[in-house]
């Protein structure tokens, strides 16, 4: 190669006479990026305090701190703690813009701070929603005065892109009987996961453990999923019966207020949780060798449990465990209570109820069923024979419309429970089922079965009549779904105002009013109703779903009178479990508000804790 | 005449970064020359046994300051190695396109540094405004300006914001167009020629008994790429060219590094034409429970030093069990440096050791 020119560099002279590309900062200041990884902003309306940006942090900048102005009103699925940064430590990665399942945590364009004090630098995150004083429009700003409490408004940089997320959003889907296969039998509407799909949809849990504080028996979730993922379902077993002893039960008819409480179902669906409960007890064959279980020295105490509905099947098992002898009694002829009735075979199978059943009985409780107390076995005989009495016997009546001729009517349990474990009903061809809950859409969609059944390539029909309207109606969302897909038919917003008969007094419809409002403004119960607009849907038969009532019928007039209720007519009990009079203690239904078996299961764990400190 | 001996670092106006080289002279020659790493040692291979298989992807690219981002590609291959995780087809493509940028933001970096050492401030200025601009289109893509932690296994972070290919491809001509500036004022400059011709020599020979790659490899004439011996990301899908010179000394290596750069800008044009659509990211698993199978692997990839290696080994755990980064540097900072300075001038210390391309927070990781 010929040696350069001494010359040519001359040419880099013109350069002298062009304008500087150096910025005169502050008088020309340039614009950060759109995606520009500055300081956090967090909006805390929407945050949950789930703590997985601090968790994932690979500095550990991020602390959750106590937040006092929130303690006062804690939502559900929400912790009064918010993150705080230390800007000594914060790499400004952005992982926890990624890992954050509301999208509150974002970054912003600005990166101004300078202050002689470090402390400043320690820093609660928030947006311009709540602290309008420190973001300022453009007019306002000055970029002299810029630090973490001036700030620009509208500054996002980095914010969450759920394509981009480090959670996965989406569940994996839950294999199910195609409805116009399932509305034919019985079969079990949902196939269950298997082992893959299992590890699969456990992976997806961040252990943030919201579902713990909102789940009411405080089951320790995220470790039992945890063993899932890790494929122990022998491990998760023993941690799910720390808590919950009826999980073939929970894991199909749980209510789930842990998936409503789910930091992932925010901008996605919620774990699976109440699959993966009932994933480890179906593949679990024999409870008994997974989880070796021992037992504290026999006490020598007895205790007569009512009930052997979910509240009571879980005090047998705490107390069995506690070395105490336990008795359950109940009418039916089986376990389960209230849940060996009422929820429907595709949802619930006899087999599942009574593998939970029969380990608690493997445990050395004591179960004596077909036995009603009152009639076989005198309430004050128990009180008598036992150190301690358990009350677990649940709504067991049904409520009636009581509108004319509504004695005509079949009720719900009655129609439930002959299915179950009396003679199947022959049912008519045309149903009306009154009533907008769960345990009308388990009715109609019963009925729906039968008349399938029954009449097969008949032409059948199911309707649901409901005082409240689609928003209104208390029956879960997936529940009207699949009632929907089945084929029932709704009518929401009409009220019963007669049963009209025939001329032999058989059933012939409906007389339906159009309902105006439900609730009063104070949203209590109080329906009322459009004048003059009326409607008659013919049916063959009519069953009323509208709720149910407890019965104590089998405890004397005397201790009766003692029991105190609350304000809501729920039995009073102490923390302890134990109600106004000595020695008995109550649980379930008939204690508190939620009317669900897991409701019942942490009544039970108290109860089970206060029954073995008072004997 | 007397031998002395003389520290060169870490505080010396000549030297890059926080490295120190002991040299024995006698009047201006160098005798012997010793590298001492360890000042700038950050532990990033033992504090990576502590971190989860996500934290970590932060972290890697705080092992090269100038060019952070070739560190993150080879974590994130063997994590995907490991881990058996495809990368959508895109993605290769987007990876290829950021990781030529940062050639050519970094090698800017050198040629700044290159010319100030030789007293070439004008051109070091202009290298410095080009790099600031490629800043800014990674400020643009990545929301980084330094560290723009993009890169991470199963694809990239986001996609290219709206506007961004017009805005790389302005960009890019503006640099391009500049490109005979550089010549008049550095490349064809006859200061520069006589300051690096014949200094620094290394052979084919030697530069492949002492681990050198990249610049000082190509330099002696030998075509050897990593992104052509064994392509990654999208490397094999456009065609380009392996630029070499002959003599090996320090005047080649910078002519090397000067047609790399119009190489990589040509091919990010050809990229950005092949470039499909789709995804540019398959999702890992939850960082929390993510765990990576037992297992070893190196991979490498060609950075704008050289051959950068990363050997990784997982116990099936949800953290690396052991990690070892071969870096450029290392062999150029010690090996190739140590003997190239023997017999040097004292003047020409600070050349040589710019021409090797070392970045010391590569040496000492």
């Amino acid at each position: 190669m010929a040696k350069p020119s001494l010359f040519s560099p001359l040419k880099s002279a013109r350069f002298l006479f062009k304008k500087p590309k150096t910025l005169r900062y502050p008088f020309e200041l340039k614009e950060p990026a759109g995606r520009y990884r500055g300081f956090h902003l967090n909006d805390w309306d929407t945050c949950t305090g789930c703590g997985n940006c601090a968790d994932i942090c690979p500095n550990e900048a991020i602390d959750m701190v106590k937040i006092t102005e929130l303690a006062s009103k804690p939502e559900e699925g929400k912790k009064n703690e918010r993150p705080q940064l230390d800007y000594g430590r914060c790499c400004f990665c952005g992982l926890c813009v990624d890992i954050c399942p509301p999208g509150s945590l974002r970054l912003s364009r600005d990166y101004f701070h300078i202050h002689f004090n470090t402390g400043s630098f320690v820093f609660l995150p928030r947006d311009e929603k709540s602290e309008q004083e420190k973001f300022l429009p453009a007019e306002k700003y000055s970029v002299l005065k810029a630090s973490l409490s001036h700030r620009k408004q509208d500054y996002e940089g980095f914010v969450s892109d759920l394509d981009y997320a480090l959670f996965e959003p989406e569940r994996v889907p839950m294999p199910e009987v195609a409805p116009d296969e399932r509305k034919l039998s019985f079969i079990e509407q949902v196939i269950g996961y298997n082992r893959e799909e299992a590890k699969k949809e456990a992976s997806r849990c961040l252990e943030c453990k919201l579902c713990e504080e909102a789940c009411p028996a405080h089951l320790k979730i995220s470790e039992y999923i945890q063993a899932i993922y890790e494929d122990k379902p022998d491990a998760s077993l023993r941690k799910i019966f720390e808590d919950n002893p009826i999980p073939a039960i929970c894991g199909r008819i749980c209510m789930k207020y842990c998936e409503d409480a789910c930091s992932l179902r925010l901008r996605g669906e919620s774990l699976a949780i109440r699959w993966l409960k009932r994933y480890v007890s179906d593949t679990i064959q024999d409870y008994k060798t997974a989880l070796e279980q021992s037992f504290k020295t026999p006490s020598g105490k007895r205790i007569a449990v009512i009930g052997a509905g979910p509240s009571g099947l879980s005090v047998a098992y705490f107390l069995t465990l506690k070395g105490h002898y336990v008795v359950v009694f109940d009418a039916l002829p089986g376990g389960g209570g209230m849940i060996r009735i009422g929820p429907p075979l595709y949802r619930l199978p006899l087999e599942s109820i009574d593998k939970d059943v029969n380990y608690i009985a493997s445990l050395g409780a004591e179960f004596r069923f077909n036995t009603k107390i009152g009639r076989d076995i005198s309430f004050q005989d128990l009180l008598k024979k036992y150190d301690a009495v358990y009350i677990g016997t649940g709504l067991t009546e049904s409520r009636s419309t009581r509108v004319r001729n509504s004695e005509k009517c079949l009720k719900a349990l009655e129609f439930l429970s002959d299915n179950k474990i009396g003679e199947q009903r022959t049912v008519g061809k045309n149903i009306i089922v009154i009533g907008g809950g769960n345990v009308a859409m388990d009715v109609a969609r019963e009925a729906l079965r039968l008349q399938h059944m029954q009449y097969p390539k008949h032409h059948v029909m199911t309707k649901a009549v409901s005082l409240e309207s689609w928003d209104e109606m208390p029956a879960t969302k997936e529940e009207i779904e699949e009632a929907k897909e089945e084929g029932i038919q709704f009518h929401p917003a009409w009220g019963p105002k007669e049963v009209v008969l025939d001329n032999d007094g058989h059933v012939k419809g409906l007389l339906c009013k159009k309902v105006k409002s439900v609730f009063d403004p104070q949203g209590r119960f109080a329906p009322t109703f459009y004048e003059g607009q009326e409607m008659l849907l013919e049916a063959d038969m009519i069953i009323e779903a509208i709720g149910q009532a407890p019965d104590f019928s089998f405890i004397p007039k005397k201790l009766f009178d003692q029991l105190k209720f609350t304000k809501f007519r729920k039995v009073k009990v102490d923390k302890n479990g134990m109600t106004s009079i000595q020695g008995v203690f109550a649980g379930g239904d008939i204690v508190n508000m939620n009317l669900d078996a897991v409701t019942a299961i942490a009544d039970a764990k108290a109860a089970s804790e206060g029954i073995d400190r008072f004997i | 005449m007397r031998e002395l001996e003389l520290y060169f670092g870490p505080q010396h106006l000549g030297m890059v970064g926080n490295f120190s080289i002991t040299l024995q002279v006698e009047g201006d020659r160098v005798l012997k020359a010793t590298a001492n790493p360890g000042y700038l040692h950050r532990g990033f291979e033992k504090l990576m046994e502590y971190r989860t298989w996500i934290q970590n992807f932060p972290l890697v690219c705080r092992i090269n300051v100038v060019e952070p981002d070739h560190i993150e590609m080879v974590y994130a291959m063997a994590v995907e190695k490991l881990a058996n995780i495809e990368v959508p087809e895109r993605a290769h493509y987007v990876r290829s396109i950021y990781l030529e940028l940062a050639r050519v933001g970094s090698h800017l970096f050198g040629l700044w540094a290159y010319a100030n050492m030789l007293g070439f401030d004008t051109v070091a200025q202009w290298a410095m405004y080009h790099r600031d601009l490629v800043l800014d289109l990674f400020e643009e893509l990545t929301g980084g300006r330094v560290y723009h932690i993009y890169i991470w296994p199963g694809g990239v972070r986001r996609d290219f914001p709206k506007g961004f290919e017009d805005k790389l491809v302005n960009t890019l001509h503006s640099i391009g167009g500049c490109v005979p500036d550089y010549d008049n004022t550095f490349f064809n400059n006859r200061l520069f020629y006589n300051r690096a011709r014949g200094i620094g020599k290394v052979t084919r020979e030697e530069a492949l008994a002492w681990g050198g790659t990249g610049q000082v490899l190509r330099a002696t004439g030998m075509q050897y790429d990593i992104r052509k011996v064994e392509p990654y990301a999208a490397y094999d899908k456009v065609p380009w060219n392996v630029p070499t010179r002959e003599d090996g000394d320090a005047y080649s290596r910078i002519w090397v590094v000067r047609d790399e750069m119009i190489e990589s800008v040509h091919m990010i044009f050809k990229l950005l034409d092949a470039m499909p659509k789709g995804d540019v990211y398959h999702r890992v698993p939850n960082p929390f429970k993510w765990k990576i199978p037992e297992g070893e692997t190196y991979v490498r990839c060609e950075s704008s030093r050289g051959e950068l290696g990363l050997y990784l080994v997982s116990n099936g755990e949800d953290k690396p069990y052991r990690v070892h980064f071969r870096t450029p540097s290392y062999p150029h900072g010690l090996t190739v440096l140590e003997k190239t300075l023997e017999n040097a001038s004292i003047a020409d210390v600070g050349n040589i050791m710019i021409s090797l391309y070392v970045v010391a927070p590569e040496i000492d990781r």
